[in-house]
């Protein structure tokens, strides 16, 4: 019902503006038709300029309304990341001038230079060195946007550094697994012509390096503080690892591991009360159109302090002794419940 | 032909040469529907354009409903799309479906074809004073083969498991394995020879615009007379022609991959529990064979609206075109620099960050030729007297869109900030405000200015202002918030976003723009309305050059016959925006230099 009548009104709508519009047409046709353009010139033209006046208050309103919402206000959660707001809001006011002066610029030309009798158009066919100009101060502009955002760029896509927590990520539809190397810090051959039920990732359990590793989904931890290595795979179509609140974003392909790296300032508890939402997650959004559940691809990193970091990986078993239970030590899964000490103890012997 | 000059254009005789007869026998097949008569052509393009355009616009109010209202049910809606809409609510396949082809349709079917195939076909001849283009029969094949891609295009509508569904970009593997996605079952297939189909049509075209401006300009026109908008749909031509073969080439391998067991694309692949064979190809080889067309493809988009903003600014601010040969220059370095960008898109798959350097280098570029075309605009505005027809208006309205979505390019292209911004909403708003809108303004601008010229009636005026401000407003309104979503790590191509914490405080918002771009669609139908209400009942044209243009289509009789075109001029002006100049009001292109004029430059 609410439906039907939308559309009638729709529909009656559109009557009355043609009804308007053919009227119009004859009114102007008895006025003559070159008033009645004159008329339009004089309405159109005012309404330019209000439009560029209500254009920049409605600007400005929107900017009071959404700004809040948007990460800048709580700043990067990465240490790298705050370079690159620097360089956002570099842009922001770059970008934030010239749109004001061009618009500005347009529509008060508009208006000022509306159709009159009296004036004559002024025959300006070109000028050299106003074009120059406008040739020369956008390039130098851009050339230095291109040298702070490059200093960046290269800073956060060169290696990570040596004692970065490295956690290979594995995007699939539609979610997210994680692998920790484990104590020895070095993650297991893959095969994926290995990949079972069981062994979901394709890990080659023939090399002695994947028997501590450690396998969970949908929910990584990192601890606080120390740079964080992704090692970025992908089983079946492209993903992307979208890292809002760390400011970084990089696809998952098929075949070809990708990485990216960054430092975490603050623990998820920390960002709860930064933030006054108790619910606030680090949230690992897919960036790259995956199928019918992309909208739904979602992971979380905890970021945790050291110490809770270091429970929380002690905690969980190697993927090893999942898949093949009979090999596992039973002290093992006793012990791993206690220290990350312990279990660091115990792991490399049965390696 | 001469009859119908002598009947409907007076005073023009003397421009014409009356010695070539064309008195075809016309039937209703070979005048309106195998035309090779540009004109005809030209109107074929801009009808089915209109007719895809409302298609394309209408999925996007579709799946507009579901992100604006991602908790109701809309049971009219299983009325017309069944089980893609089970129990009232868009089903996430098909939502991505609607979101693939809303791409498709308005990137390749509305702005490729029905911008530059009107444009192009309508005022090339017209305006280079050429009897018809080069090559009449492929300009006719050229519009068939495009009748061919649209009629396969939508026919993948209609298939049990559904259009093409993998974003407009149809990156592999989600496009090349029916198992990911059901829309990459047979209507992936239809899309790619849909493709196939349009490439053709477009290689057709362009290489007909390229020989004919290059060969059969009128005698005194020389390149550096043309209008503007001739040069910008010869920008226009060669880019299509330079990277539509590479696109073409990209689908083939990916036809091959889907249905022959090729690898171009695949590599150590898992999915749905199967483990494939392929092994050693490459998934980012095609979006580089995508984006090799895909880039250029937006400037194919931008040039002609370009091209007729500076025509339509300069002739209703009664100006010559600020700086008409850096007007030239900047279309050609943008022409250029449109080959050398296209990893820009790119710059989070793994790219080498070294060689991403070059391409964020080369795309900031970009930004200084587009700068002194805003400038010029802005100066072209300066001292003028401007009249505010409706193409003027919508020429105005695509200089500030522009404006606004080139600056945010600044952004994207610098790969620093694409990090945080690639995919997100602020690419939506980017690209739909500076490519979309701003490329849909040009091209109701040159609709409104040329209308007359095609059809030999006026489109109706309240209707028209209605129609600009209803639709500046609104696509300011719909795409301006969408930055600060962007700004909040928003992604694109979500169905729901209720379930994310990060995200789901824009429901308002969002519910805000759904309603907004029903209206603007709304206020799309009243012009479709105007187009074809005034092609029968509009105001007649009464005067053989109602804007006071100086180019040579409005030296053409009123209604062109079947054959028209200036047949020969005698010697140009040496200036070719001649408005203002020596205290003339304008002097048109076919009047001679007179003895006491001044030389423009």
């Amino acid at each position: 019902m609410k439906e039907f009548l939308t559309v009638a009104l729709g529909i009656l709508v559109f009557i009355v503006i043609f009804q308007i519009a053919k009227a119009s047409e004859y009114v102007s046709a008895l006025k003559g038709e070159e008033k009645t353009r004159k008329q339009n010139n004089k309405i159109n033209a005012f309404l330019l300029i209000a439009f560029l006046i209500f254009g920049l208050i409605g600007a400005w309103y929107c900017n009071e309304l959404y700004w809040g919402k948007t990460l800048y206000p709580q700043g990067s959660a990465s240490v790298e990341g705050e370079e690159q707001d620097v360089m956002m809001y570099i842009t922001i006011a770059v970008t934030g001038i010239v749109f004001i002066i061009t618009q500005a610029l347009l529509f008060w030309f508009s208006y000022k230079y509306q159709e009159n009798d009296n004036r004559k158009a002024f025959y300006f066919p070109h000028n050299t060195k106003l074009e120059l100009i406008w040739t020369g101060v956008p390039a130098i502009v851009l050339c230095t946007l291109v040298v702070f955002g490059l200093r960046f760029w290269f800073r956060v896509t060169d290696d990570a550094p040596k004692d970065s927590v490295v956690v290979e990520v594995t995007g699939h539809q539609f979610g997210w697994e994680f692998r920790y190397p484990g104590s020895d810090k070095v993650l297991g051959k893959k095969n994926y012509k290995l990949t079972t039920g069981a062994n979901s990732l394709g890990v080659d359990f023939a090399d002695k390096s994947s028997e501590d590793d450690i396998h969970v989904s949908a929910t990584m931890h990192i601890p606080v503080g120390k740079p964080c290595k992704m090692v970025i795979n992908a089983q079946d179509v492209i993903h992307s690892v979208g890292l809002p609140h760390f400011r970084l974003k990089m696809d998952a392909v098929p075949g070809i591991p990708t990485t990216q790296w960054f430092t975490p300032k603050y623990t998820t508890k920390e960002m709860q009360d930064k933030t006054k939402n108790p619910n606030f997650a680090y949230e690992i959004a897919c960036d790259q159109m995956c199928g019918a559940g992309h909208f739904s691809m979602r992971g979380v990193i905890v970021v945790d302090s050291e110490e809770d970091y270091k429970k929380w990986l002690s905690t969980q078993k190697p993927e090893y002794f999942t898949i093949f239970p009979d090999k596992a030590p039973k002290e093992v899964i006793a012990d791993s419940i206690k220290t990350s000490k312990q279990t660091a103890q115990v792991l490399p012997v049965k390696n | 032909m001469s009859s119908v000059a002598t009947l409907h254009g007076e005073g023009v005789h003397s421009a014409h040469d009356a010695h070539h007869e064309h008195h075809h026998h016309e039937t209703f097949i070979s005048k309106y529907v195998f035309s090779q008569d540009h004109k005809m052509i030209a109107k074929q393009f801009l009808v089915t354009g209109i007719i895809w355009a409302i298609i394309g616009g209408l999925f996007s109010v579709i799946f507009r409903l579901q992100l604006g209202y991602p908790e109701s049910t809309f049971p009219w809606l299983e009325d017309f799309l069944g089980h893609w809409a089970k129990g009232g609510k868009l089903q996430p396949e098909f939502y991505y479906a609607l979101v693939t082809m809303h791409g498709t349709i308005l990137v390749f079917f509305v702005l490729t074809a029905g911008l530059s195939g009107t444009f192009a076909n309508f005022l090339i001849p017209l305006q280079i004073g050429a009897r018809d283009m080069a090559s009449p029969m492929l300009n006719m094949l050229s519009y068939w083969f495009f009748f061919l891609a649209s009629i396969i295009m939508f026919s993948s509508l209609f298939v049990q498991t559904g259009p093409a569904s993998g974003g407009w970009t149809i990156y592999p593997p989600l496009s090349a394995l029916g198992e990911a996605s059901s829309g990459s079952k047979i209507g992936m297939d239809l899309w790619l020879v849909s493709m196939a189909m349009f490439i053709v049509s477009s290689l057709l075209g362009g290489l007909n615009y390229i020989t004919t401006i290059l060969n059969m300009r009128t005698k005194g026109m020389s390149m550096t007379r043309l209008p503007l908008t001739v040069w910008s749909l010869f920008f226009t031509a060669v880019l299509g022609v330079l990277s539509f073969p590479v696109l073409l080439s990209g689908a083939i391998l990916l036809l091959f991959d889907r249905n022959l067991g090729t690898s171009f694309y695949l590599s150590d692949i898992v999915i749905a529990g199967k483990i494939l064979p392929n092994e050693g190809g490459s998934a980012i080889l095609f979006q580089h064979l995508f984006w090799f067309l895909g880039h250029p493809e937006v400037y194919i988009i931008l040039l002609p609206a370009m091209g007729m903003a500076s025509e339509i600014l300069s002739v209703n601010s009664r100006k010559p075109i600020f700086g008409y040969m850096a007007m030239v220059t900047s279309l050609f370095a943008i022409a250029i620099l449109a080959f050398l960008v296209w990893a820009h898109h790119m710059f989070v798959t793994g790219l080498n960050p070294f060689l991403g350097s070059f391409f964020v280098l080369l795309t900031l570029l970009i930004a200084v030729p587009s700068a002194i075309k805003v400038f010029n605009w802005l100066t072209t505005l300066w001292r003028g007297n401007i009249r505010f027809t409706p193409g003027m208006m919508f020429a105005i309205g695509f200089v500030s869109l522009f404006i606004s979505g080139g600056l945010t390019g600044i952004f994207l292209g610098n790969s620093a900030l694409d990090l945080q911004l690639h995919d997100t909403y602020f690419v939506i708003a980017h690209f739909h405000i500076v490519m979309g809108v701003a490329a849909f303004f040009g091209m109701f601008a040159g609709v409104y200015h040329w209308f007359p010229k095609m059809f030999g009636r006026f489109l109706n005026n309240t209707m028209a202002y209605i129609h600009f401000w209803v639709t500046i407003i609104g696509a300011y309104l719909i795409f301006w918030p969408m930055h600060y979503e962007g700004l909040a790590g928003m992604p694109r191509r979500y169905y729901d976003y209720s379930n994310w914490e990060s995200f789901k405080m824009f429901g308002g918002l969002n519910e805000f723009i759904s309603l907004v771009s029903m209206i603007v669609f709304a206020a799309q139908l009243l012009f479709v309305f105007n187009f074809f209400y005034s092609i029968f009942k509009g105001r007649r044209v009464t005067t053989q050059n109602p804007w006071g243009s100086n180019s040579l289509e409005w030296t053409t009789p009123i209604n062109p016959g079947m054959v028209t075109g200036p047949v020969k001029y005698r010697k140009f002006t040496e200036e070719l925006y001649d408005y203002a100049k020596d205290g003339k009001e304008f002097i048109p292109q076919n009047v001679p230099v007179g003895e006491d004029e001044t030389d423009g430059h």
